[in-house]
Order: structure tokens, then C-alpha cells, then sequence
């Protein structure tokens, strides 16, 4: 057992992918030689080799596109789109290619590929590097959209998704990959994609978050707890498919929920979340649903970000909100 | 002071005139009459293909059809270039190349009339479906011979898009990353002067098409796109060589849209009738007939005998197509993961107590 930050976690679990399964391979903008622009893939040019680690001319549509024909050739490419700002272009390979070629040929040819971006802000940074468009991938069939919350799960959910026969989206929340730090075992094992993870449990309240807002969450759970409120924290680690049970399950317990995200609150996966619970688990709910979400804006740069980005006291807030139901 | 630091050409070749002479020594493939045949045997089942499609859509049976009248020699000129091990990397006019490829003809006749099973192809495993949305599907040929070259294989993707392709960046990317990498991969445009309504003068200020591979570091190069024998001869020298590890290949094939966009299109309504009419003499079957004839390779005798054998065929695909039940409703689902998420199946559950419902004899 090894403490590593979230960034040397996905860096083990795509050493370990490789290891394991020559078909694996690394590509990207400055993946190779530079080691990815977070150091994700940092040393990985040195151990298999430039046919195993391949820097890619700067165009995002074809890293995905390449990806869409090596899988179906048989390979099981992992792609670094450097940030979500950049990751647009490739909804469409995604969405037209690499989700429907299973359904398109009728299991003829398949795309397992991984797309691997930092997601989500809070660092401080430029323009277009503090997206989070998970919702957008979310909505496209064929698709499965994964975001870890600590190293352990980036590295069980990263092996997952790079040995799962279909398209994964893997969004990294930028600002835990060095902040975020806990003991991986480099032994293989992955997490179950598809399910969620109650990281803490209480009677009162759900708190349901997913990457960089669950430890915003554990920490307005905290703060509860000292007021005599038990929070349930739930990771929902897998948008899609969505573990609805575990959700389910969790809201017949405590009544109330409170749904946290960083991406705008239009259109947010939260509204999915809320809709599920609407239609499986009405009359558990004592409260109304309350999200806690980004705004419907462009998101402020850096002087003005952290008004922006939820966190630990506005969903310790909306709990406090949903406990005043009696 | 000022040097010239590029300067380029662009080569056009052309095997048979117009009216299917012969303008120099033919490549060494067309020495042997089979081989022509062959060819010519390969658009006539293209274009007798195509009539029964336009006629099963005009009369309900088939959906919206793009037909490739006119422009049959660069799809089946190309396929027959190829090896059985090389991947065909179409989009969505290449009826011809993927019949010669041994996609048959019910399964396209069941892709046009709505069934997905029509790109479970028998035949070419390895090939793509048709690509639908213009140029995507162009990174996927680099990627196919990214992993040809990964893996040290002598094969060879080879893609083909139209001319309004080439102003889109899923191109331009796809063309970049096969010249940075030399990879072993075959572009060819059938450029046939149309996308849909917009004419190739509106389409880009560049002289060629072919030209664009030059900015990408790689040959770039015209054929006359109605003569099969040039294009077999000129894609099979660029797949020899990027077989052998030259790199890729930008072929500018120029040819004609003699029919509309689609089914759902009217070319009236932007291009006069009159200005089509002097392009029915440069059509790729009668210039090749014209040869065949004209060297005694051919008779009327035979072309009665090909028409007729043609025409039984793809009838007969036709009625098998019309007589394939739709798949099960639960086939919308089966294929979207190779393994049904909870959500999709309480999903397909839900469409199954429907349609139940609606068709209780189907239970």
C-alpha cells in the first residue's frame, strides 16, 4: 500500500492496464515525452515504448477519431483530451462513432476506448480549463460517463473503464490531483463501474455528489454532524449507467437530499438524479429535493471562481434547509 | 530578398478517352480481358443495384437512397484495388466499393430500408458501415492504419469521401496524422462536383483537391474518376505503396453526380437538366463498353446476357429484403452495451409491455 494523489493514481492504474494488456494504449497532446500536462502519463513513454504512448498532432476530433478506428481494429486506446475546455470537438466521434458503432453493426465492430479529461475548476486557472460537461456526455446513448473522488477510486474506476468493452468518458477532477491523497494498493483490482458509493452513512440527510464535490460534501456532513444531523454521503462515481437502487435505497432511509454539482444547475445531472428520485421515491421524501449546483453562467475566472463552485456550506446549508421539514 | 522555398505538381491520369480509346499503353492488369470484365461486371451491378433501390423508394418500400449513378467506377475501381485483408473505410455512396468488397447486396437493401442487421456485413468483416455524417469518418481510416502499422501488418485502410468532405477539419486532421506518421492509408475523393446543392467552385478557392495532401507532407493526385481503369490502376499503386510502407495518398477522382443528392432531393431546383445531359458520354459503364466493344472484348450477345443475370439477382435480393421480418423491439436495445445496464433493461421491459399491447398477436 503506497500513499499517492489522485494524478499518481490514474498514473498506476495506466501502468497496471498496460502491464496486463499489450492491445492498451496511451495517446494525446504531450502524453509521451512530456508526461501529460498534470503528469498523468508521466513515465509511461519511458517503460512501453513511443508504439505504446503516442503523442498526437494537436487536434482533439482526431484523437477521438483515431481511438474510434483502433478499437474497432481491436485495440483499447486511452486518450488524454488535456481539459474539458478542449473537449467539445470530439462530441461529435463520440456521439456519431464510438457510442453507436456496437449498435450500428449489430455487434460487429466495437469501441473500447477511454477518453480521459481534468474536469471540474477551483485551481486558479485560465479560461476554458474549468469545465465540467459531464451532463453533455451523459445524455449520449451507448456512452459511459465515470468520475472518481479520491485515488483509491480513480484507480479501481480507471481500470474498469479501460477493460470495459465499451466507450468510457473519465472526467478527473483537476483540483484533487494533488490535493487529494489515500492509499492505493497497485494490485489490479477495479471498482465496479455503474455503482455508487455511500462513503458515509446517516439517518437524516443524502447528500449525493459526485468527483471534486464529494469531498465537499464529506466536509458539510462534518459540520452536520456536530449539529446532531446524520448525513448519508453518497458517491455516484458512475453517471451513467446510474445506480438508481443505491440512490433509492439511501433517500428511503433519510427522507431528505441534497443533490451537489459543479457543472450549471440547467440541464445538470442533478435534474436527472432528482427525477429518478421524483418517480422511485416520492413519498419517502419529507423535504424537497434541493440542488446545489454551479450557475447558469460562464464560469467567472479566477478572481471571482470560488463564489462560483459549490461548496461544504452551501450544502451544509441546503441540508439545514431540507431538515427544517418536519 | 526572397527565395521560393515549395513549389508543387499535381499529376492527372486518365487511361481511356471519353470515348473509351485508349490514350496510351493500358497498366498491366488490363492486359488480361478477365480482369476488364470483371470490372465492367462490377459497375453494371452497381447501377442495376441502384435502379431497383430508386425504384423500391419511389414506391415505398426502401428509405431515402443516395445513389451513386454516374460516379460507380471511383467506388468500384478503388474495392478492386484493394486485398480482402485491407479495410474499406466508406461513406455513404459507395454502394459499388462495398459490393465488390462482398457486402451483398440484401444487406445494403436492408441498411437503406431501415434494418441495422444491413451493416452486420457477412463478408468484410473488418470493413466500416457507411458513414452518415460528411468526413467523420475519415480519422477512423488513420486510426484503422494506426493499428495496421502498430501491429506490423502489410494492410491498408482505405477511405473515401466526396468533395464537400474536404472542407470540413475531420479531414484536414485525419490527413495530417497519416502524413506525420506515414501511415498506411488510402484517401480517395470521388469528387463528383456536387455537395447536394453547393457546386466545387463554391466549395473551396484551391485549384485541386488532390493539392491539399501536399500541405500535409504526402502525394497528392487526380484520375479521371469515370475511367475504372485508371482508378484501379492509380489507387492500386498508392496502396502498393503504402503497403510497402510509403505512406499515404490523397486521390482527387473526378467524376459527376448524374442523378440528385438523395431520393429526398430535387437537383432542379439548383442545377439546370441541360447541364447534366453532355456528362451521360462520360460515364464510366459506357466508356468501358465502348472499349470492351471496340477491342472485341465484348458483344451485344454479352451485354444482354450481363444485364439479365444482374437483374435476377438483385431482384432476388429485393424480395428477400421485403420478406425479412423487422427485428424483434427488443432489438433497440441489445446493442447499445455489450452488457444490458439496469436502466436499459427496465427501459426495454417498459417497451415490451407496449408493444404487447399493441400487437398481442406478436406474444
Amino acid at each position: 500500500m503506497t500513499e499517492v494523489n489522485l494524478v499518481q493514481a490514474v498514473n498506476l492504474a495506466l501502468a497496471r492496464a498496460m502491464e496486463e494488456d499489450d492491445h492498451v494504449l496511451v495517446l494525446g497532446e504531450d502524453v509521451g515525452i512530456d508526461g501529460g500536462v498534470f503528469r498523468a502519463t508521466d513515465g509511461l513513454l519511458r517503460r512501453f515504448g513511443a508504439e505504446r504512448v503516442l503523442d498526437t498532432p494537436l487536434a482533439e476530433g482526431a484523437i477521438a477519431g483515431l481511438s474510434v478506428g483502433l478499437g474497432a481494429q481491436g485495440f483499447r486506446p486511452v486518450a488524454e483530451i488535456q481539459f474539458t475546455g478542449f473537449i467539445y470537438p470530439i462530441i461529435d466521434q463520440l456521439a456519431s462513432h464510438a457510442a453507436r458503432l456496437r449498435n450500428r453493426t449489430r455487434g460487429r465492430l466495437t469501441c473500447p476506448m477511454v477518453v480521459r479529461s481534468p474536469c471540474g475548476g477551483g485551481i486558479r486557472a485560465v479560461e476554458h480549463h474549468s469545465e465540467s460537461p459531464e451532463a453533455m456526455f451523459a445524455h449520449i446513448p451507448g456512452l459511459r460517463v465515470v468520475i472518481p473522488s479520491s485515488p483509491r477510486r480513480a484507480y479501481g474506476l480507471l481500470l474498469a473503464a479501460i477493460r470495459d468493452p465499451d466507450p468510457v468518458v473519465f472526467l478527473e477532477p483537476t483540483r484533487l490531483y494533488r490535493a487529494a491523497r489515500g492509499d492505493v494498493v497497485d494490485d489490479g483490482a477495479a471498482d465496479i463501474l455503474g455503482r455508487c458509493f455511500v462513503l458515509r452513512e446517516g439517518g437524516d440527510v443524502t447528500l449525493i455528489a459526485w468527483g471534486a464535490m464529494v469531498v465537499e460534501a464529506l466536509a458539510a456532513a462534518t459540520a452536520l454532524e456536530a449539529e446532531g444531523v446524520g448525513a448519508e454521503v453518497i458517491d455516484v462515481a458512475t453517471l451513467k449507467p446510474l445506480d438508481t437502487e443505491t440512490i433509492v435505497a439511501s433517500i428511503g432511509k433519510t427522507g431528505r437530499c441534497v443533490i451537489a454539482h459543479e457543472a450549471p444547475l440547467t440541464g445538470g445531472f442533478g435534474g436527472e438524479i432528482a427525477g429518478r428520485i421524483a418517480e422511485q421515491a416520492l413519498f419517502s421524501l419529507l423535504a424537497p429535493i434541493e440542488r446545489i449546483a454551479g450557475y447558469d453562467t460562464v464560469i467567472p475566472l479566477p478572481r471571482l471562481e470560488q463564489l462560483y463552485f459549490p461548496d461544504a456550506s452551501r450544502i451544509a446549508d441546503a441540508a439545514r434547509r431540507a431538515m427544517a421539514y418536519r | 530578398m526572397s527565395d521560393v522555398v515549395a513549389r508543387f505538381e499535381v499529376e492527372f491520369s486518365r487511361c481511356l478517352d471519353r470515348d473509351g480509346n485508349a490514350v496510351g499503353p493500358l497498366p498491366a492488369f488490363a492486359a488480361n480481358p478477365e480482369n476488364l470484365i470483371a470490372l465492367y461486371r462490377g459497375l453494371t451491378r452497381t447501377r442495376v443495384f441502384d435502379a431497383k433501390a430508386i425504384a423500391l423508394q419511389r414506391t415505398g418500400r426502401l428509405g431515402t437512397y443516395a445513389s451513386s449513378i454516374g460516379q460507380e467506377a471511383v467506388s468500384v475501381g478503388t474495392a478492386s484495388a484493394m486485398r480482402s485483408e485491407d479495410v474499406f473505410v466508406p461513406s455513404f455512396r459507395e454502394h459499388g466499393g462495398q459490393l465488390l468488397r462482398g457486402v451483398t447486396p440484401l444487406e445494403l437493401f436492408l441498411y437503406w430500408g431501415g434494418d441495422e442487421r444491413g451493416s452486420l456485413f457477412a463478408g468484410p468483416k473488418e470493413d466500416f458501415p457507411i458513414s452518415v455524417p460528411v468526413a467523420s469518418h475519415a480519422p477512423h481510416a488513420a486510426g484503422v492504419a494506426l493499428a495496421f502499422k502498430l501491429r506490423h501488418e502489410p494492410r491498408v485502410a482505405v477511405c473515401i469521401f466526396g468533395d464537400g468532405a474536404t472542407s470540413k477539419g475531420d479531414v484536414a486532421e485525419a490527413l495530417n496524422m497519416a502524413g506525420v506518421w506515414r501511415l498506411p492509408v488510402v484517401f480517395v475523393v470521388s469528387n463528383n462536383q456536387w455537395a447536394i446543392s453547393l457546386p466545387r467552385a463554391q466549395q473551396t478557392a484551391a485549384e485541386t483537391l488532390a493539392q491539399k495532401a501536399i500541405a500535409y507532407g504526402f502525394r497528392g493526385e487526380q484520375v479521371d474518376g469515370n475511367d475504372v481503369i485508371a482508378v484501379r490502376a492509380v489507387v492500386g499503386a498508392a496502396i502498393e505503396r503504402a503497403r510497402q510502407g510509403g505512406g499515404p495518398t490523397l486521390i482527387e477522382a473526378l467524376t459527376y453526380r448524374l442523378g440528385d443528392h438523395t431520393t429526398a432531393d430535387d437537383a432542379s431546383r439548383y442545377r439546370e437538366d441541360a447541364a447534366v445531359t453532355p456528362y451521360w458520354q462520360e460515364e464510366p459503364l459506357l466508356r468501358l463498353r465502348r472499349y470492351l466493344s471496340e477491342t472485341g472484348q465484348w458483344s451485344k450477345t454479352d451485354e444482354e446476357r450481363l444485364q439479365r443475370e444482374m437483374t435476377a439477382e438483385i431482384a432476388a435480393a429485393a424480395d428477400a429484403y421485403l420478406k425479412t421480418p423487422p427485428q424483434p423491439p427488443e432489438a433497440i436495445f441489445a446493442y447499445t452495451y455489450a452488457a444490458l445496464p439496469a436502466e436499459l433493461a427496465r427501459q426495454r421491459d417498459g417497451l415490451l409491455a407496449v408493444s404487447r399491447v399493441a400487437a398481442p398477436e406478436a406474444s
